[in-house]
């Protein structure tokens, strides 16, 4: 879909709140069944799977959305609990797999808490999910500034 | 002023000042006590007041109740030690967290060290609530959305601006390993100016990360502080090596601090973070140390004297003008 053409979508369920939470309260179950069992989701509502290795960042204890902490033990295990594997050992693997190796090292923005529980699928359809924080355009990659050979 | 204005020479951070002019920068690390004496901690600024161009303050150490860092850092201020506040995600949501880093630009803090903070769930409050509203990557974006674009997370305007040197934290001795250094060129592209990475005690690992930083550029981009700190026995280093996640510490190290006898295991201490030291300056792309002497402040100025770091550029001028007007005082009162 273009830019344009989903754009005009975006606008068009945005100005129809009947419409924009008739299709939420649909989406949210399908969502919640498909992507609760396969993937741990937990609605934060702001879907970032695709760039971070098809692994839920929501699922990681401390909610990281841009990479692993510094706790992550020598053998990859979660520095909180010991018997889990760091999420982000696995979504940084897994993310150099897929075609789309780079995406791993966009910066991703803070949650929107007030999309938690919605369907994402949805947010995603509005644009709703495109949380800016703060004022000005900012490197939207850390690629943007290292040499990227992949 | 935009990002691309920055200028470390121009900023009012004494630290930026130093690394700017290209000196070896040394920081220090103070914990903050529990409980309201503040005697402790004075007696510790002063022992290292000397000997580091700053000194970071901790917030809440290992998920623990301390005082908090932000009225300890403008206690060092009062005392003319310019400090570190050290800020994590653990505990604040970002309405607290914007509404602490004005708080401690206004009392004079010029420096910020950004923290994703460990988990609570292994600190002495084990139920409360983890906030992480953001991670460390965000708080280092947010501390720049008000320093350099002087608005706050929501895009409204700030005015004035706080002027805060932004730090971050790099972990080389975590996996996964071909991943770090580029989560170090996020920290920079989120605006990070300085970075203080973990303990160094695999300076072979630390060689390679360190290789890999200098290929992505990211030794020009960004100040790197290596992070040192002694054993002060070889029980403690055992448990460093054994309960502290994230950190590596070689069989070697272990085997050295247990032959020597317990009485000289301080001193041995004190001798392997020297080499380390040594072994780190000669890496290119490193602009400083900082020492974690974890509730050992003596041990700072032994090594900094032996690491062949002593004066420090900035504190020895300030000192020397010190004694001058003391000395004037005397006299004028004499």
């Amino acid at each position: 879909m273009s830019a344009a053409k989903s754009h005009r979508l975006a606008g068009f369920i945005r100005s129809r709140p009947r419409l924009e939470r008739l299709l939420d309260r649909l989406l949210r179950p399908v969502e919640r069944l498909t992507k609760g069992p396969l993937f741990g989701c937990q609605m934060c509502g702001q879907c970032v799977l695709h760039s971070t290795g098809m692994v839920c960042p929501m699922t990681c204890p401390k909610n990281l959305r841009n990479g692993p902490c510094g706790g992550v033990r020598l053998d990859g295990s979660c520095e909180v609990y010991h018997d889990m594997q760091c999420i982000w050992v696995n979504a940084y693997t897994r993310s150099q797999k897929l075609f789309w190796p780079e995406e791993i090292h966009d910066l991703r923005p803070p949650v929107d808490w007030s999309l938690e529980g919605s369907a994402s699928w949805l947010n995603l359809l509005t644009a709703r999910d495109q949380v800016q924080s703060g004022c000005e355009s900012q490197p939207a990659s850390a690629l943007d500034l290292v040499p990227y050979d992949s | 002023m935009t990002a691309s204005d920055f200028r470390a020479t121009e900023h009012p951070s004494r630290l930026a000042a130093i690394l700017a002019a290209g000196h070896f920068a040394v920081a220090a690390e103070l914990s903050p006590p529990l409980g309201v004496d503040l005697e402790k901690i004075n007696h510790n600024a002063r022992t290292i007041r000397e000997y580091a161009d700053a000194v970071n303050v901790t917030d809440n150490q290992a998920a623990s109740v301390r005082l908090a860092s932000i009225p300890v850092c403008a206690l060092l201020v009062q005392q003319g030690i310019e400090p570190v506040a050290q800020m994590t995600c653990r505990d604040r949501n970002r309405l607290a967290i914007q509404a602490d880093l004005l708080g401690a630009a206004a009392l004079g803090i010029k420096n910020l060290l950004c923290l994703s903070g460990d988990h609570g769930r292994w600190g002495d409050h084990p139920g409360a609530k983890n906030v992480f509203d953001l991670d460390s990557t965000h708080l280092v974006r947010l501390a720049r959305n008000m320093v350099e674009y002087g608005c706050l997370d929501n895009g409204k305007p700030l005015s004035p601006a706080p002027r805060l040197f932004i730090g971050a934290v790099a972990n080389p001795f975590s996996p996964p390993y071909d991943y770090r250094p580029f989560r170090l060129a996020k920290k920079v592209a989120a605006g990070a100016r300085f970075i203080q990475t973990q303990l160094i005690f695999n300076v072979d690992r630390f060689r390679t990360y360190m290789d890999r930083v200098r290929e992505l550029g990211l030794h020009e981009q960004v100040f790197i502080l290596a992070g040192v700190g002694p054993f002060k026995s070889s029980r403690q280093a055992n448990f460093m090596a054994k309960k502290v996640a994230g950190m590596d510490v070689p069989e070697v190290l272990l085997e050295r601090m247990e032959k020597t006898p317990r009485a000289a295991q301080p001193e041995e201490g004190i001798r392997i973070c020297c080499e380390i030291i040594e072994q780190v300056r000669e890496i290119p792309g490193i602009a400083g140390v900082h020492i974690m002497a974890v509730h050992w402040a003596e041990a700072v100025p032994e090594i900094i004297s032996r690491a062949g770091l002593y004066p420090r550029p900035i504190m020895a001028a300030t000192i020397a003008k010190d004694r001058q007007e003391a000395a004037l005082t005397t006299q004028q009162e004499g």
